[in-house]
Formats: C-alpha cells, structure tokens, sequence
C-alpha cells in the first residue's frame, strides 16, 4: 500500500501567487530629498509671484536668497556666523562627550547606574532654556553661560542614548573578551564601545539637533551677534526676507550636521552594511 | 594540565542547577558531556573555565599549563561570538595583541591558524560575510592562535546545517589527530559524541548529576558512524538519555 496522494486538480484553475513580502526598508535615494526642497522652494516663488501667496504671509525665495547673498556680500553672515558656530561646537561637544562617558559609566557601574539614573530622568523633562537666568548668574553673561546651555542640553539625550547603547551591546561577545582574559579597558574599548555606537551616534542625531535649538534660544535671550540674534531683530521688524534668511542657515546647519553624522557613520559603522 | 572537578553544586536562586559532580578531564583527551537541554550542561562549562563560581565545590588545575599557552582555558562557543566590527584576521589579532603578541609574530600565528582552518582567502573578510560554518572555523581558528591547554565548547556545531557539522567534525578530528588537545565538549548530539569523545559524560535531567559516565577507547581517525561497537555505545547513551529527555520535557510544562 502507498501513502494516499491527493488527486491532482487538473480542471481548477490556475493563478500565481499573490505577493505580500517587500517593503519595510526604506533606502534613500539622494535626489528624492533634494527634489522635495527644489518643489516646496519652486511652488513658493510660483506662489508669490503669481500673487495667490501674499508677500506679507511668506517672502519669495528668490527675495530670501538675495538677503544671503548681500548678507554674505556685506561679511555679516561671518559675523553672526562665527560664534553661533562656535558655541555650537563648543557647547555640543562638552555636552555630547561628558554624556558619552557618563552613559558608559552607567552602563558598566552599579553604583553610577543606581546613582545616576533617577537623576538623569529627573533632569531630562526640565527645559532647559529656562535654566538660561541660572546659568548667566553661575557663568556669567557671556559665552560661558550659552556654552553651558548647550552642553546641558545635548549632555541628558546623549546620557539616556549611550546607557541603552551600552546595555544593549551583546553580553556573550563581553563573555569571549573575558574568556581570552582581555584586560578590562580592552572589553571596554574594543568590545562595548564598537558595540554601543551604533545607538549612541543615533542619540547624538538627536541631541545635536536639540543643541541648535538651544542655541537660537540662548541667543534670543541676550546676544549681540549670532544666527538667533539675527533671526530676533529681523522678527522684532517683521522683516520676513532676514527672518527666512536666518532660518535657512539654521535649516542648512541642521542639514550639514546630520550629514556630518551620516559621513561617521559611514566610516565607522562600515562594517554593519 | 589536568582538570579535576570536585564535587560542584549549584543553585540559582531558588533552582537546583546541578548536583554534586566529580569529574576528571585527563590531557590530551577529548571529554563530552552530554545531557538533556537545561540540565546544566552550559552552566558546567562556565565553571571549568572560570566564567562563574559553583556555590558548592570547586574546578582545580593540576599541574601548570604549557609555558607557550597564551590563554590555557579558551572557549568556543555555539553562537560564534565573533566581533562584526573586525574582519577575520581582526579578531584574531585583537586578542594575540592584549596578551602582547604583535607584528610579525603575531602575523605569523594568523597565518598558521587560518591555513590550519582552510580560511587563508578570507583573512580581510567580514564576519558577516562568511556562511555559519566558515564563522565557527574562524572561532576555532581564534581559539588555536591562543594556543590553549584545554578547549571549551559549548555546543559548538549546534548552530550549523547537518553537511556543515558533518564537514567540521572531520576538521576537529583532523586537528585532534595532528596534535592531540584537551578538550570538553558539550552537545545534545549523541552521535557527535561518540565520535569525538574518549570519554562521555551523561548528565541527568535538572538537577543535573553524573548519571553515566561511558569510555570509548577507539582511535578517533577510526571512527565512522557504520561501526557496529559505535553504534552500540551510540543506542546505549540514548537508551539511558531517552527517560531523562521525556521526564525533562514534561517537567518544563509544569515549571
Ligand atoms: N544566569 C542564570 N540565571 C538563572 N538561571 C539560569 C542561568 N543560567 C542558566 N539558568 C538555568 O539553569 C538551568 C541550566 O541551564 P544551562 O546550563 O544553560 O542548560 P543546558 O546548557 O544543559 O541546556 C536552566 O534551567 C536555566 O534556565
Ligand atoms: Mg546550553
């Protein structure tokens, strides 16, 4: 006896089958991103000089552009420039390395873990940039308050990023350093670092972002020069044109930064591909 | 090196773990222990090579390693646990550096171990672009470089297709016969057993216990499966492993 078989459904009829993979990742095409800037620019200017957008509710693009270019022209743009730029870096750099070794440190410690946890929860919510009074009477009213700004708003995201990164890393991969009997600063360095900086340059995305807000902020708040002091006088004048100006410098140095993370990326994560 | 393990016990918690295991695992030989799944088997090879402390009973080393061993007790472990940031030649080299070992010594020994492991084209290679079995030659291979006394592994084939497994157990009895090593081997897989072992040790189910411990003298190049004596040792260990399994798989349903 043989095992039964089915009869073969010669008269059914026949059809391929329907297709449900696909999807669910996303790749990013270059041109995509820009196209989406060159329409929304282009519809604009469209608008404005076709009339169904007012000159008073949105400037016209070109307008915009000439303002940089005279901006540029008249070496104000550097003036303003150079030390929003620097307080970034400066600001963002304290504030994102101080947060890299306190997360690692909670991600190794148990005391700086059980310590320091709650007290990063608690400082998170705060917006910072209220803090901008406390910090001019601790710091003074020059850089060194704005730096202090940046540095603590860009050190809590990177904090909570880096500890999740660290704890995330792969626990038999720390278990084969220890069973080569690898010194502990070569677990820390070679094993859970590379392991952990795929999410910690995920939370520095974020974190740099967030420092480019505080910036305009702390500029507002009292500065003479600077992208955000621009943006105020501008604003205080309702002159649309500058205003635009120096949110499209923003954008840029937003664009820029998040471009300068996608290079590091690259070089470090290579080996993800 | 001799290992000797003196009646270990342990316990997590609230979970009896193991019972009061003796074993000796004699230089130059190939030790399995073989056993239900969760029966402690994995917990057992972390104490052999210092990865955890016992609650009760300890690991002892009886007499000194070979001057030459860099790392005397040397895992290899079922899920590879090779760096996917460092290619091949990388993860080798990272170790042989912490213990001192660079330049051309330490390329010398790359070399060795990867032809000794047919991986000599793929030195630049990334870890994830190599098949699952070519990943576990390059933790062999990891394990060689540090010349060890005694091989750990855990499972170490477990994770690889039959055809696979099949080829790199020829590879492990080809390393063996060129130059005998000291090693334990864990596994679920009674015929890797019985070609491997010189001695099998079979657990029972949790809390796990020496049950039986059975000797297989038979030079390990002489082995093949269709060997009546083989075969008979292999329906043996899976007459005494067969009642703990089942016992074993209906207790987790209680659990
Ligand atoms: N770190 C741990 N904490 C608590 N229980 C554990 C731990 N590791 C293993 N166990 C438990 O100990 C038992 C033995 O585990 P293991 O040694 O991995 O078994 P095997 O390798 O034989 O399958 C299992 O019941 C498992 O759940
Ligand atoms: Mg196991």
């Amino acid at each position: 006896m043989t095992d039964a078989t089915f009869p073969p459904a010669a008269e059914a009829e026949a059809r391929p089958v329907r297709f449900r993979g696909g999807g669910f990742r996303p790749s990013s095409p270059r041109w995509v991103g820009a196209l989406v800037f060159v329409v929304l620019i282009a519809f604009l200017e469209w608008g404005t000089r076709a009339g169904f957008i007012s000159n008073l509710t949105m400037p016209r693009p070109s307008d915009v552009f000439a303002t940089l270019v005279d901006l540029a022209r008249s070496g104000m743009l550097w003036t303003h420039l150079v030390p929003s730029l620097t307080r970034l870096l400066v600001g963002g750099a304290i504030g994102a390395f101080v947060g890299i070794a306190v997360g690692v440190m909670i991600g190794l410690f148990s005391v700086v873990r059980a310590g320091l946890v709650p007290l990063v929860a608690a400082l998170f919510p705060i917006p910072k940039i209220a803090l901008l009074p406390l910090f001019v009477i601790w710091f003074g009213i020059d850089e060194a308050s704005k730096y202090a700004l940046i540095a603590f708003g860009t050190f809590t995201p990177t904090v909570v990023a880096t500890y999740g990164a660290v704890d995330n890393v792969d626990r038999t991969l720390i278990r084969m350093g220890q069973s080569f009997s690898l010194s502990w600063s070569t677990i820390v360095l070679r094993i859970v670092l590379p392991g952990a900086m795929p999410g910690i340059l995920s939370g520095l995305r974020v974190s740099l972002a967030i420092a480019i807000i505080l910036l305009v902020a702390a500029e507002m708040l009292g500065a003479e020069y600077g992208i955000g002091a621009y943006i105020l006088q501008a604003g205080s004048l309702y002159d649309l044109e500058r205003l635009f100006a120096g949110v499209a410098i923003l954008s840029l140095l937003g664009v820029l930064m998040s471009g300068t993370i996608g290079v590091i990326e690259k070089r470090l994560l290579g080996w993800r591909a | 090196m001799d290992l000797r393990l003196e009646s270990i016990s342990h316990r997590y918690d609230d979970v009896e773990v193991l019972r009061d295991i003796s074993l000796d695992i004699p230089a130059g030989r190939i030790v399995c222990i073989v056993g239900p799944s969760g029966c402690g088997k994995s917990t057992l090879l972390r104490f052999i090579g210092g990865l955890e402390r016992p609650t009760e009973g300890q690991v002892v080393q009886i007499g000194a390693p070979p001057a030459d061993s860099i790392n005397p007790l040397t895992y290899v472990f079922q899920d590879f646990a090779l760096l996917p940031w460092r290619s091949v030649e990388g993860n080798i080299s990272l170790i042989l550096s912490d213990h001192g070992i660079r330049g051309r010594k330490a390329e010398s020994i790359i070399a060795d171990v990867l032809a000794r492991t047919k991986l000599s084209e793929f030195r630049k290679a990334w870890p994830r672009q190599l098949s699952g079995g070519m990943k576990q030659r390059v933790a062999i291979a990891r394990a060689l470089a540090v010349n060890p006394a005694v091989l750990l592994m855990d499972e170490p084939l477990s994770a690889l297709d039959s055809q696979t497994r099949e080829l790199l157990m020829d590879d492990l009895i080809a390393l063996w016969t060129r130059q005998p090593f000291t090693a334990v081997y864990v596994t679920h897989n009674l015929a890797e057993a019985v070609r491997l072992g010189h001695r099998i040790v079979v657990l029972s189910r949790r809390p796990g216990a020496v049950n039986e411990i059975v000797e297989i003298d038979m030079p390990l190049a002489d082995r093949d499966l269709a060997n009546p004596e083989l075969d008979a040792k292999q329906k043996h260990l899976w007459h005494l492993m067969r009642a703990e399994a089942e016992a074993a798989d209906k207790e987790l349903v209680h659990d």
